[in-house]
């Protein structure tokens, strides 16, 4: 017993999912003499014995790794159509299959690998596959992982000592056998036996075997449908008590009343209890990671680490389940293909170790997972290349298609670009597995990868199996169900405040709290007939995704109701709009709305965090909302939205003049005029000037333009700088030459006794850590365009994580005062790191405190100057780049 | 010989494997007869409420609700390029089950089950349009007409 009990939770599970596919092996095995090389067919054997393979080159189990490498080898020739599946072959394959199950068997009964006993197959095996060379690597490397984990795994020599300090630490320290599925009540009888168990000395046989069943019979595997049923019949329970509630809603004195109340009560209970059964930090999966990593650190020669975030994040049993292979499947593809060995990193200028960052967590109703590594990147050249040789494209596509949908082809049933087949993963197994089957649970994977900067992979899970609060709306006559998750407020502006709603170009907008509320009319999204009731009151709801909100303008707002969450069919599943269906307490269906989808159709950029959107920007142009508008004189301007306060239009006759300075009286303070250059208010004389308003503590001012046109979602690179102040450079939008204003100019005219300005141009990386939107977006602007590489971030703390991910500045630009880490701490971290004590800092602040200087240096910073004076800061910047660039100093 | 044979309700048409290969549960579209395999079809219904589904390609009627289970309605005279069917009491649902889902075929009347053994198939003609001989199966010569096997696979696969 000793030896099952002291089995590593690895090789338990590692012994219990062999034996399930073996299961099915045999079966398709003989089918597939049947049916000839059917491509289904041998993917999946080949799948099974490829798991088997990889799994036994992380625990270390080199003999059956060459057996179950060697069969591997054969069937992925036959997969390629090289080798003919016949008889031979295949009775070949399947005394490879027997001789692995009898090892399998060997490992259960004593915890250690037995010799290959038929090494006849093993060779005929690997003559079939003609492949000796890269045989033998496979080999090396097992063995190399073999000495110490073996013995870390078996305990070889059952001594006394051993099996009473089992005894004693067993069922606290070592714990798996009680499996999650387990009720609570079960857990300490388990644990009781598990003592009783571990303090008998192994001797007889029956004893033995009596123990090992245990392995597999504590677990119970419960079948998915069986969990899908009982969870579909608690939410047909659950609508029909709402039915019930309804009917006898006012009516006190009936004699069902008290039941039902108790009916109400039990149902509410036995609803949380089902999902909580069903609720597992996600942690519980992750937590074999570690494991993994470190084996692979052996394996590989290479130096990983693994950083993982959000383990709390719950999620449902199933999909848990169903996530864990393609987690573990893109960790391996990471570690070995992603990361490089640590030379070619050094070569590269990136740390040695490399680092995999997961992530996990709640986002609009849907549950995200990143797997982020900063390796090599997937080769783009080496996928076309495949891509073509294997027919899937014609040169003239591929070599036309944009590099994000190429490496969409790495998801192909036997698409790899591995150039190595190790033990560990490659052949292209793995990418095809993880999106079939996490579309299996309706959710989406997204690849992303930029050369020698690594790749991303996102994994997005929709609610279904669940129940959730949801908004009923109707719009355009029909009913859909809005996830309350992802509702902030509802808006209900009566008939006669139609007006509020405001329109720039075709867009309409909603001033909302001093914030600009993009609207999306749901009619519109939908296709469905507008309702034009002129005297209907309209309805907004204030949907938030990822950290845009936007409105969406429905007929009617119902209740909100408990929904059972549908997948969406497969004729329905690629309608964005949509993450599930719903049947209602009256039996209608109605569709659930994906607002996510929503606002990624409408071109909302969405979802990802700022740390992202500051990276994505600054590498390859992620796409900016820009307000479009004109002068008057035939040039188009544009603005990033972000930057925009709000917009206002100002009658004519309100604008007043004190000295040289137009203002305009605006809730009892003066707001400041300027016009964009170009424009003349009189010359163009319209009764309502349009007025952009750029705000920052308090201190506003209007920008006076002719005409404002539209916002639109585009790639913001300046194609040419610019010489003319208060134009930032030219870039193309909607396919115009577009001058992209340069808001801070005009900020600095209004307000000339605030600033003052001046131009110069350098080369540097610079990391802007600044909380404030604008600061932060104006400061990035302005010092991209002078030609420094610039990433923002919004705190300290982001700050740090990027440093932490070894991306490499020539300057840091601080804020003092932020949330989470403060700009004080922020310069400790750094200066307590060697490689960034040569970093010059900057500190910013509004703070004028005369002690806030000397804290600033004695935090580490260089230099600490006022935040309002960007011709300071570039100066100073200047200056510190030119000393350190005669240093020659490189942080 | 006898082709039509009614002693068999669609709904208990998968009793026997071995007779379902040759039996088909017919149906009619535009005058047309048309049928799917019996061991596919889950069961048959009068016309229900269907739900409609905003952005969905036209061919998809909507959803509608069978015993709390979702089904997928498509319309097979949309799928034929057909003009919809102008009757009062609205199309009849042949329910069949095709890769793990249920889909409703929403025909203009359901005909009896068909028996086809001892006979084979003719291919459809090359000069049948090709919405439909790309849907179809075969057809079969029964007595005073012509019966025309439909591809569920090929009918719920949209995207062609």
């Amino acid at each position: 017993m000793h030896q099952v009990n002291g089995m590593d939770e690895v090789l338990r599970e590692f012994l219990i999912e062999s034996w399930e596919g073996l299961t099915e092996l045999d079966a398709s095995v003989v089918a597939l003499e049947e049916r000839g090389a059917d491509p289904n067919l041998l993917a999946s054997i080949f799948r099974i014995i490829h798991t088997i393979k990889g799994t036994c080159g992380f625990i270390g189990l080199s003999n059956l790794g060459k057996v179950a490498h060697s069969a591997e080898n054969v069937l992925g020739l036959m997969r390629e159509g090289k080798l003919e599946a016949s008889t031979q072959t295949i009775s070949l394959t399947l005394r490879a299959v027997d001789e692995i199950k009898r090892m399998l068997r060997h490992i259960e009964e004593t915890g250690h690998e037995p010799e290959v006993a038929s090494q006849e197959v093993l060779h005929t095996l690997m003559l079939l596959a003609n492949i000796p060379v890269e045989f033998d690597r496979a080999i090396l490397i097992g063995q190399e992982s073999t000495e110490d984990s073996v013995k870390q795994l078996t305990p070889l020599q059952p001594s006394t000592e051993t099996v009473s300090a089992i005894a004693e630490s067993g069922p606290v320290s070592e714990q798996p056998l009680v499996s999650p599925t387990l009720e609570p009540e079960l857990a300490p009888t388990v644990v009781a036996n598990m003592q009783e168990a571990s303090t008998v000395t192994p001797s007889s046989d029956a004893e033995d075997s009596n123990k090992r069943s245990k392995v597999v019979d504590l677990t119970i595997r419960v079948h998915v449908n069986v969990l899908d049923s009982l969870m579909n019949l608690v939410g047909e329970l659950v609508l029909t008590r709402n039915q019930l509630l309804q009917l006898s809603r006012g009516d006190e004195e009936s004699k069902y009343s008290a039941p039902i109340t108790l009916l109400n009560r039990v149902t509410t209970d036995l609803q949380e209890g089902v999902m909580k059964t069903r609720m597992q930090p996600i942690g519980s999966v992750w937590s074999s990671l570690p494991r993994i990593i470190r084996d692979l650190r052996q394996v590989t020669g290479k130096q990983i680490e693994l950083d993982m975030r959000g383990n709390e994040t719950e999620l449902d049993r199933t999909l848990l389940e169903a996530i864990r292979d393609p987690l573990t499947h893109m960790i391996r593809n990471s570690a070995d293909h992603g990361l490089e060995v640590p030379e070619v990193r050094r070569q590269k200028g990136k740390p040695e170790t490399g680092t995999i960052k997961l992530d996990a967590y709640h986002e609009g109703g849907h549950v995200i997972i990143s797997i982020e590594d900063d390796g090599a990147g997937i080769n783009v050249k080496r996928v076309r290349e495949k891509a073509i040789s294997q027919g899937l494209l014609s040169e003239n596509d591929a070599s036309r298609m944009p590099e994000h949908e190429l490496i969409q082809y790495v998801f192909r049933p036997g698409f790899s670009t591995a150039q190595q087949v190790t033990s560990l993963s490659g052949r292209g197994v793995g990418m095809d597995v993880v999106k079939t089957q996490i579309e299996k649970i309706g959710g989406t994977v997204d690849l992303s990868s930029v050369a020698d900067k690594g790749t991303t992979v996102h994994i997005k899970i929709p609610l279904t199996l669940a129940i959730i609060s949801a908004l009923i709306v109707e719009s355009g006559g029909e009913s859909f169900a809005i996830p309350q998750l992802g509702v902030v407020e509802l808006v209900r502006l009566a008939a006669e405040e139609k007006h509020r709603i405001e329109r720039i170009h075709n867009n309409e907008v909603f001033r909302l709290r001093h914030r600009l509320l993009p609207l999306i009319r749901l009619d519109g999204v939908v296709q469905l007939p507008t309702n034009d009731c002129a005297d209907a009151d309209i309805n907004i709801v204030v949907v938030q995704v990822g950290d845009q909100q936007f409105g969406l303008i429905v007929d009617r707002v119902f209740d909100t109701e408990e929904i059972v969450v549908k997948p969406v069919g497969s004729l329905l599943k690629d309608i964005a709009i949509y993450q599930g269906t719903t049947i209602l307490g009256d039996g209608r269906v109605i569709m659930i709305l994906d607002v996510a989808g929503i606002a990624s159709e409408i071109g909302l950029s969405s979802m990802t965090s700022d740390i992202t959107d500051a990276n994505d920007r600054n590498q390859d142009g992620d796409t900016t909302n820009l307000l479009c508008f004109n002068a008057g004189d035939g040039r188009a301007m544009s603005v990033p939205l972000s930057l925009v306060s709000r917009l206002e239009e100002v009658p004519q006759d309100r604008i007043e003049t004190t000295g040289d300075r137009e203002v305009v009286q605006y809730r009892g303070d003066l707001l400041p005029l300027v016009p964009v250059q170009g424009y003349s208010r009189h010359a163009a004389n319209k009764p309502i000037q349009p007025v952009i308003v750029f705000q920052e503590n308090g201190r506003a001012m209007g920008l006076m333009v002719s005409e404002i046109e539209d916002i639109v979602e585009d790639r913001l690179v300046i194609r040419m700088a610019s010489q003319n102040p208060g134009v930032v450079g030219t870039a193309i939008v909607n396919n115009r030459a577009t001058e992209i204003v340069d808001a801070h100019h005009y900020v600095i005219q209004a307000n000339p006794e605030w600033f003052h300005h001046n131009h110069w141009r350098p080369n540097w990386k610079i990391l802007l850590v600044e909380d404030s939107v604008f600061f932060r977006q104006l400061l990035t602007t302005n010092l991209e365009s002078e030609g420094y590489a610039v990433t923002a971030v919004v705190d300290g703390k982001q700050a740090i994580e990027l440093l932490e991910r070894s991306q490499q500045f020539d300057l840091i630009v601080s804020d003092i005062e932020m949330p989470e880490v403060d700009g004080l701490s922020f310069a400790r971290w750094v200066r307590s790191k060697p490689q960034f004590k040569d970093v010059p800092m900057i500190a910013m602040s509004g703070n004028t405190r005369p002690s806030m200087d000397s804290e600033a240096t004695k935090a580490g910073f260089t230099k600490f100057m006022r935040k309002f004076d960007p011709a300071e800061l570039k100066a100073v910047l200047f200056e510190m780049c030119s000393a350190r660039s005669r240093k020659g100093v490189s942080a | 010989m006898s082709n039509l044979n009614s002693e068999l309700s669609p709904t208990e048409g998968h009793r026997k494997d071995a007779a379902s290969d040759s039996q088909y549960v017919s149906f009619w579209i535009g005058g047309q007869l048309l049928g799917v395999p019996v061991s596919i079809v889950q069961e048959v219904l009068n016309p229900q409420y269907i739900a409609r589904t905003p952005r969905a390609r036209r061919e998809i009627a909507g959803l509608l609700n069978l015993r709390g289970q979702i089904v997928t309605a498509v319309s097979l005279r949309r799928r034929l390029q057909l003009p919809d069917l102008d009757s009062e009491r609205g199309p009849m649902n042949v329910v069949v089950r095709f890769a793990g889902e249920s889909f409703s075929l929403l025909v203009d009347e359901v005909g009896d089950v068909i028996n086809v053994s001892n006979q084979t198939m003719d291919p459809v003609p090359a000069t049948l349009e090709s919405t439909w001989r790309g849907v179809t199966n075969g057809v079969y010569r029964l007595e005073g007409r012509l019966f025309v096997v439909v591809n569920v696979g090929a009918i719920l696969n949209l995207a062609s």
